[in-house]
């Protein structure tokens, strides 16, 4: 094992002192973050880069909450992010969404607004209980990923709002009703006051990043949509390149070299598996070290991203070994995997959005890690964490080990690492 | 007398239908320095593969230090050190980071690693650029780095695959003090080479291989005298002449056991150079071919492989 991991660490060092590799691998995928960010508008203060997204909104509520989350979504502000349509029925919403025809069908549902803020005479004596919440129902279609989480994101921050709101105005009625300050005759008007106050919840809720406070109201950010983007395209670059350093070994003569040292075939192939492992995760850990320090990217729950990367990455590495197990010569490998770099960038988002693709590209998309590990980091920039991810990292390391079973037969079969 | 360190028996590799080692047998006693001369395609690096383990041999078998090469690889692995014929390092890592690499490949660590380090790195005369990339060195240090890295671990068997292709004579010169010193420290070396002026100042005992064969195996005196007293007169001719024609036109000639055709030379086997001289001039002339010099040599391995297989080493 420690030897293993010598070999994989050389390798890593190998890796850094190659300025070539370095432009590929770091230095390419910074910048073409930072040329789609301008393009999108991303540095210019302009919008997400998304526009029209099709939502339809069902406000069976009609109460002064329910309609301040309608109009949030046919504000002026959002005018040219959302394209609402309105129905009052929420089957047909959800139809609407099945049918690709709306990203999301957000259903405020009847009894919202009563459930956060009592009826008038309501008394606020003793014995009485706030109920529990009705809660929105936001119905995603599973193939606009990005348009659904900005829908979704829209709706969290309102209610999260309305949240604080809440439990502040119950928390100071009940605090005044305790000490005797307040009679609880006038507990329901004073408590709508506060509210009103706390939630802010009026047409002015929600803002998408039109000054820095509403930039950080909405936390989902083109940038980390691209970024990721941009690293798992360049990921697919670096994983190929560490499976032409195993060809590249034996011609040089440096493997022919370690096999006959009192170290193992096992150990030799383990050792050079790591070394584009740890490439992999250094190149994607300083894309996102950057990437946050000079974009501000918010990329999520630190505990969900790091798992994500690993498993994202060795997904990759897998395929990396698969090519080199493919392939006769280092060549071979660069022409290869600088193919399968573009087609699963492609394939897997990091050009375009997987939602404009045909439904069968958009099912051939899982075979590359690209998609699902774009689909995590998405997940995450949106707010969610390490439970979120259980699908696209389950999907990752299955493929990687998958490759991996399969690259290993491959190099047996070849005599690659064999005496 | 010294025991055996190496023991060859009919050891055999074939790739489909070519047969690159067929069945040679040998022994290496322990100090011994010990030469596989033959030329390029002889079957040389093969056997040596074959020997550390790389290659599986096809047939034969083969003990170092006891130890079988086909059933206990690894334990061979802790007796032998490989140099091999390519420079085998990592030019973006410097001399020392290689070799500290190596050493850990050889289970070496902590300071006794550090400390051998420094020992190979004086010995190979690169102290002073131990942290330069390998990549910035030239070719001669290049190579004492490849043989130190063969090194580090006091190997009782090291195999050298021709340590001095390619290099200047200067550093060729520091290679073959150091194969000397080393044996003169104890360390057994089974060294691979073509050129016959090496094996003949290193070797204790010399292999001749050819076509995948070992064709003779002794010491110098032994090789030689299978030859007899002949010497051989070398013939430099022109570049735009015949050198078969020529060689053939001698085969007939009184006192010339052979006459060898190779570029732009002719070799003549004979046990009176001096008588043959004049008729050798006189047939060149004949035809026409400028004899541009001639040379007389003793009896050596070169004439002893030419004696054995009708091609002059170099071929």
């Amino acid at each position: 094992m420690l030897k293993t991991l010598l070999i994989g660490l050389k390798d890593l060092k190998l890796i850094f002192r190659d300025r070539a590799a370095l432009i590929f691998m770091l230095l390419a995928p910074f910048l073409l973050t930072i040329g789609m960010g301008f393009v999108t508008g991303r540095f210019s203060g302009g919008s997400s880069g998304l526009s029209d997204i099709p939502v339809v909104l069902v406000n069976l509520d009609h109460e002064q909450l329910g309609d301040a989350l309608a109009d949030v979504f046919t504000s002026e502000e959002l005018a040219d992010l959302m394209e609402p349509t309105e129905s009052s029925d929420p089957e047909s919403a959800r139809r609407s969404v099945d049918e690709d025809q709306a990203a999301a069908a957000v259903i405020i549902p009847a009894g919202f607004t009563r459930s956060i803020l009592p009826a008038e005479g309501t008394s606020f004596g003793e014995g009485f209980s706030q109920p529990e919440p009705v809660q929105i129902e936001v119905y995603t279609n599973p193939s606009r990923p990005l348009s659904a989480g900005v829908v979704k994101a829209i709706v969290d921050e309102f209610v999260s709002r309305v949240e604080e709101g809440r439990i502040a105005g119950m928390t100071s009625i009940s605090g005044l009703i305790r000490t005797g300050l307040l009679d609880p005759q006038n507990a329901e008007s004073e408590a709508r006051d506060i509210f009103q106050n706390e939630s802010q919840t009026e047409n002015a809720a929600i803002r998408l990043r039109n000054d820095q406070e509403g930039a950080q109201a909405l936390e989902f950010d083109i940038l980390a949509f691209m970024a990721p983007g941009m690293a798992l395209l360049f990921l697919m670059y670096t994983v190929s390149y560490g499976g032409r350093s195993i060809l590249a070994e034996r011609a040089q003569g440096t493997l022919p070299r370690l096999l006959v040292s009192p170290t193992s075939a096992a150990q030799v192939l383990g050792g050079k598996v790591l070394g584009v492992f740890f490439t992999g995760v250094a190149q994607v850990g300083i894309l996102i070290l950057a990437s946050t320090l000079f974009f501000g990217v918010k990329w999520g729950d630190v505990l969900g991203l790091t798992v994500l990367i690993l498993a994202t990455v060795f997904a990759a590495t897998g395929w990396g070994m698969l090519i080199t197990a493919l392939a006769s010569s280092p060549a071979q490998i660069a022409s290869v995997g600088s193919a399968m770099m573009l087609i699963f960038g492609i394939l897997g988002g990091s050009f375009i959005d997987l939602q404009q693709m045909p439904a069968v590209l958009q099912t051939l998309s899982r075979i590359t890690p690209n998609a699902w590990g774009l689909d995590g980091f998405t997940t995450l920039a949106l707010g969610g964490t390490l439970p979120n991810l259980v699908e696209p990292i389950t999907a990752l390391l299955i493929m990687g080990a998958s490759l991996f079973g399969v690259a290993v037969v491959l190099f047996s079969r070849k005599g690659i690492m064999q005496r | 007398m010294s025991s055996l360190i190496l023991k060859v028996n009919n050891l055999v590799k074939r790739y489909g239908d070519f047969t690159a080692v067929k069945g040679i047998s040998f022994d290496i006693k322990e100090g011994e320095i010990f030469s596989l001369l033959g030329p390029n395609g002889a079957g040389k690096t093969t056997t040596i593969s074959m020997l550390s383990t790389l290659y599986m041999p096809t047939s034969g078998d083969a003990t170092i230090g006891g130890h079988s090469i086909t059933k206990e690889p690894m334990a061979v692995k802790q007796v032998i050190g490989v140099v091999p014929q390519e420079i085998a390092l990592y030019e973006d890592l410097t001399a020392r980071e290689n070799l500290i690499f190596w050493g850990q490949m050889y289970g070496l660590s902590g300071e006794a690693l550090s400390s051998r380090v420094d020992e190979v790195l004086e010995q190979i005369g690169l102290t002073d650029k131990a942290n330069n990339r390998v990549k910035t060195y030239s070719g001669g240090m290049k190579r004492r780095v490849n043989i130190g890295v063969g090194l580090l671990h006091k190997p009782r068997l090291l195999f050298m695959d021709e340590p001095t292709v390619g290099i200047d004579p200067q550093s060729r010169r520091a290679i073959l003090d150091t194969v000397q010193h080393l044996n003169q420290q104890g360390m057994t070396v089974l060294y691979t080479t073509h050129y016959m002026e090496e094996a003949q100042e290193l070797s204790d005992r010399v292999g001749i291989i050819d076509h995948g064969e070992l064709i003779a195996i002794g010491t110098q005196r032994e090789l030689t005298q299978r030859v007899g007293q002949t010497e051989t007169l070398v013939l430099h001719i022109g570049e735009n002449d015949d050198p078969q024609a020529l060689a053939t036109s001698l085969n007939g000639v009184e006192n010339v056991l052979e006459a060898i055709a190779s570029d732009h030379e002719v070799s003549i086997v004979t046990h009176e150079a001096e008588e043959v001289l004049a008729s050798v001039v006189t047939k060149a002339n004949e035809r026409g071919i400028k004899i541009r010099s001639i040379d007389i040599r003793e009896p050596n391995l070169e004439a002893v492989f030419l004696q054995l297989t009708g091609r002059a080493l170099r071929d």
